[in-house]
C-alpha cells in the first residue's frame, strides 16, 4: 500500500496513477487486478494501454474515471477535472434522441437552454452528425452512434477522455475512418487520452505512447514512445514495426501463462 | 504539409458522409395509416363474429331456456335500449369514479412499495417473495375481512382494489429497477448524473417500459378486484354497474345482465387498450419493436 504526497503540477500531468493497487473480493477468494501500476499521462499525450485478458485494463479505466475505489495507491487528475469515459458500447441512452443524448452531461451542469443548444449543434458538427440531431439512437449505424457517444463525452467538457476499446465491436473500415475523426479531436482540442485497447495496430496507429500491461495480476512491463509523425495511416510500415514489436511482447506475455 | 492536411480531412469528410448514407439507407419505412389501423383491425372484427356466430348456435341448440341463455338478437337490442337510458351512465359514473381512486391509490402505493424494495436491501428481503405471493391471493377472498374491517362501504371496495392492484405495480417498478442496464448506469454517472439525478436521467426512463407493464397489468387486477366488489358490497344508493348486475340477476332479466357484462368487458378493453398503445409508443420510441419486425 502506497500513497504519494506529491500532487502533480498541471503543467506536466492531466493524470497521475502512483502505485495504484486494486483487489476484488476478500479472503480467500480475493484476486489482485491491478498491482502497483503507476503511469503518468502528459497534458495533450494520447496514451495506449494494451494488454491480453485480464490485465486489467478497464479495471484501471473504471478507477481512473472514479466510478470504483482503489485498494491501494492514488491516482490523481489535473485540476480535479471529471475525466470523460467512454466504452466499446456507445451507451446511449435509447429513450433519447441524438441532441438530447448530448444535452444531457449540460443539463447535469445546470447550463441555460439557449446555450446548451449552441452546444450541442457544434458537438454535432464536430463529430459530423449535424443532420441526425433529431433520430434516435436505433436509426444510426454503430459507428455513428459511437459518434454521438463521443459528442456526449465532449460535452462535459473535460480535458481527459478515457477509451474503453471503444472501437472494438466495428467494422475495419469504419474503425479507420473513426481513428482519424479522433485524432484530429484529440489535436483540435488538446485532449490527454488513456485508450485501452487489444489491437496492437490500434495502438500505433493512435498513440504517442504505449504501455503494455501483464495479466493476473495487471502490471506495466513494457513501454514505448511511437515518435511517427502524424496524421498516420494503420497500413503505413512504420505504424506495423511498432505493432510487431509490441506484439512480440505480447505473444511472450501471454506465452507465459500457458506454462 | 497544411494543404496535406486540409485535403485529407476533407477526403476524410466526404468518407463519412457517405459511409453515413449507405449505412442508414433503407431503414425508413412508411407504411400508410390507413392500411395500418385495417390491420390491426380486421382480425378482431373477425374474431369478435366468429364468438358472436358460436354463442348463436348454442342458443339455436336449445340448451337452455331462452330466459336463461338469451341469443345475440336480443341481447343487443337491451344493449341499445341500456345505452339510451340514465340508468347506464350513471353507474358507468359511479363506477369510473371508484376506479380512478382505487387504481391511483394502487398506483401509489404500487410505486412506493416498488422504490423501497429496489432500493433497501432489508426491504427486499422482507417483502420482496411476499409481494408476488400476495398477487395469488384471488382478490374476491379478501372481501370477507375487508366488510368486517370497513362494512359494507366504498372502503371495502378500494380496500381489496389497492390489494389487488398494487403488488402488480410494485413488481413492475422492482423489475424495472433491477434491469436497468448497469453500463447505462455508468454511462449517467461518468455524465455527471449522481443520486436523486441518476434515478430522474438514467433509472427512471429506463425502467419505463417495465412499470407502464406493470401498471397494464395492475388496472386487469383493480378492474376485476373492482367488480367484485360491487357485486358483494352493494351500496343501494350508488347503483354501480354491478350492482345492476346483482340486480339483473336478481329480477332473472338475462337480457341486461348480458348486456352489462358486455359493457363491463368493453370498459376494461378500452383502458387496457390505453395502456398497450402507451407500451407501444414507447417501444417503437426505443427501436425495440423494429427488432421485433413489426
Amino acid at each position: 500500500m502506497t500513497s504519494t504526497t506529491t500532487t502533480p503540477q498541471s503543467a506536466t500531468t492531466a493524470v497521475a496513477l502512483s502505485g495504484v493497487t486494486k483487489v476484488y473480493g476478500r479472503g480467500a477468494n480475493a484476486v489482485l487486478a491491478l498491482d502497483g501500476v503507476s503511469l503518468n499521462v502528459a497534458p495533450g499525450e494520447f496514451v495506449c494501454l494494451v494488454g491480453a485478458s485480464g490485465c486489467g485494463k478497464s479495471t484501471l479505466l473504471n478507477l481512473v474515471a472514479g466510478l470504483d475505489r482503489v485498494s491501494g495507491g492514488q491516482i490523481t487528475l489535473a485540476g480535479d477535472a471529471n475525466p470523460g469515459l467512454m466504452f466499446q458500447e456507445p451507451a446511449l441512452f435509447p429513450w433519447l434522441t441524438v441532441d438530447a443524448n448530448v444535452e444531457v452531461p449540460l443539463k447535469l451542469r445546470r447550463l441555460p437552454r439557449a446555450q446548451r443548444r449552441e452546444r450541442v449543434a457544434e458537438l454535432l458538427r464536430t463529430v459530423h452528425l449535424a443532420d441526425f440531431g433529431r433520430k434516435r439512437p436505433h436509426e444510426l449505424s454503430g459507428g455513428m452512434r459511437q459518434r454521438v457517444a463521443l459528442a456526449r463525452t465532449l460535452a462535459l467538457d473535460t480535458p481527459v477522455l478515457l477509451m474503453d476499446e471503444p472501437f472494438g465491436a466495428l467494422d475495419a473500415m469504419t474503425r479507420d475512418i473513426l481513428h482519424d475523426e479522433l485524432e484530429r479531436i484529440w489535436s483540435e482540442r488538446k485532449l490527454s487520452v488513456l485508450f485501452v485497447t487489444h489491437n496492437v495496430r490500434e495502438a500505433a496507429r493512435l498513440a504517442d505512447r504505449i504501455i503494455l500491461l501483464s495479466s493476473r495480476p495487471g502490471r506495466i512491463i513494457y513501454s514505448t514512445e511511437v515518435n511517427i509523425p502524424r496524421p498516420r495511416r494503420i497500413d503505413s510500415p512504420e505504424v506495423a514495426a511498432i505493432a510487431a514489436e509490441v506484439t512480440e511482447r505480447l505473444r511472450t506475455e501471454v506465452g507465459r501463462h500457458g506454462q | 504539409m497544411a494543404s496535406d492536411t486540409l485535403t485529407s480531412s476533407a477526403r476524410t469528410d466526404a468518407e463519412i458522409t457517405g459511409l453515413d448514407a449507405l449505412e442508414i439507407a433503407g431503414r425508413d419505412k412508411e407504411v400508410s395509416r390507413g392500411a395500418r389501423i385495417w390491420a390491426a383491425t380486421w382480425p378482431k372484427l373477425a374474431a369478435l363474429a366468429i364468438a358472436v356466430g358460436i354463442w348463436q348456435a348454442v342458443v339455436w341448440t336449445g340448451w337452455k331456456d331462452p330466459w336463461a341463455l338469451p341469443g345475440p338478437g336480443p341481447v343487443f337490442a337491451d344493449l341499445a335500449d341500456y345505452f339510451l337510458s340514465q340508468a347506464l351512465w350513471d353507474g358507468l359514473a359511479t363506477t369510473a369514479r371508484r376506479a380512478v381512486i382505487g387504481f391511483a391509490a394502487a398506483v401509489a402505493v404500487g410505486l412506493l412499495l416498488g422504490l423501497g424494495v429496489s432500493r433497501s436491501k432489508v426491504l427486499r428481503a422482507a417483502i420482496g417473495s411476499m409481494i408476488t405471493a400476495l398477487q395469488t391471493m384471488p382478490s374476491i377472498a379478501w372481501f370477507p375481512l375487508a366488510i368486517l374491517l370497513f362494512e359494507l362501504s366504498e372502503q371495502a371496495i378500494f380496500f381489496v382494489v389497492v390489494l389487488g392492484a398494487a403488488p402488480s405495480i410494485a413488481n413492475g417498478v422492482i423489475h424495472g429497477v433491477d434491469y436497468v442496464p448497469p453500463l447505462l448506469q455508468r454511462a449517467g454517472r461518468n455524465l455527471g448524473a449522481r443520486g436523486l439525478n441518476l434515478y430522474r436521467y438514467v433509472i427512471a426512463p429506463a425502467a419505463l417500459p417495465a412499470i407502464v407493464a406493470g401498471l397494464k397489468q395492475g388496472w386487469a387486477f383493480a378492474w376485476r378486484s373492482l367488480m367484485a366488489g360491487e357485486l358483494l358490497v352493494v351500496i343501494a344508493a350508488r347503483t354501480s354497474i354491478g350492482a345492476q348486475l346483482t340486480y339483473a340477476r336478481d329480477f332473472s332479466d338475462a337480457e341486461r345482465l348480458m348486456a352489462i357484462m358486455i359493457v363491463i368487458l368493453v370498459v376494461g378493453l378500452l383502458v387496457d387498450t390505453a395502456f398497450g398503445a402507451a407500451d407501444k409508443a414507447i417501444r417503437r420510441r426505443w427501436g425495440v419493436l423494429d427488432q421485433a419486425g413489426q
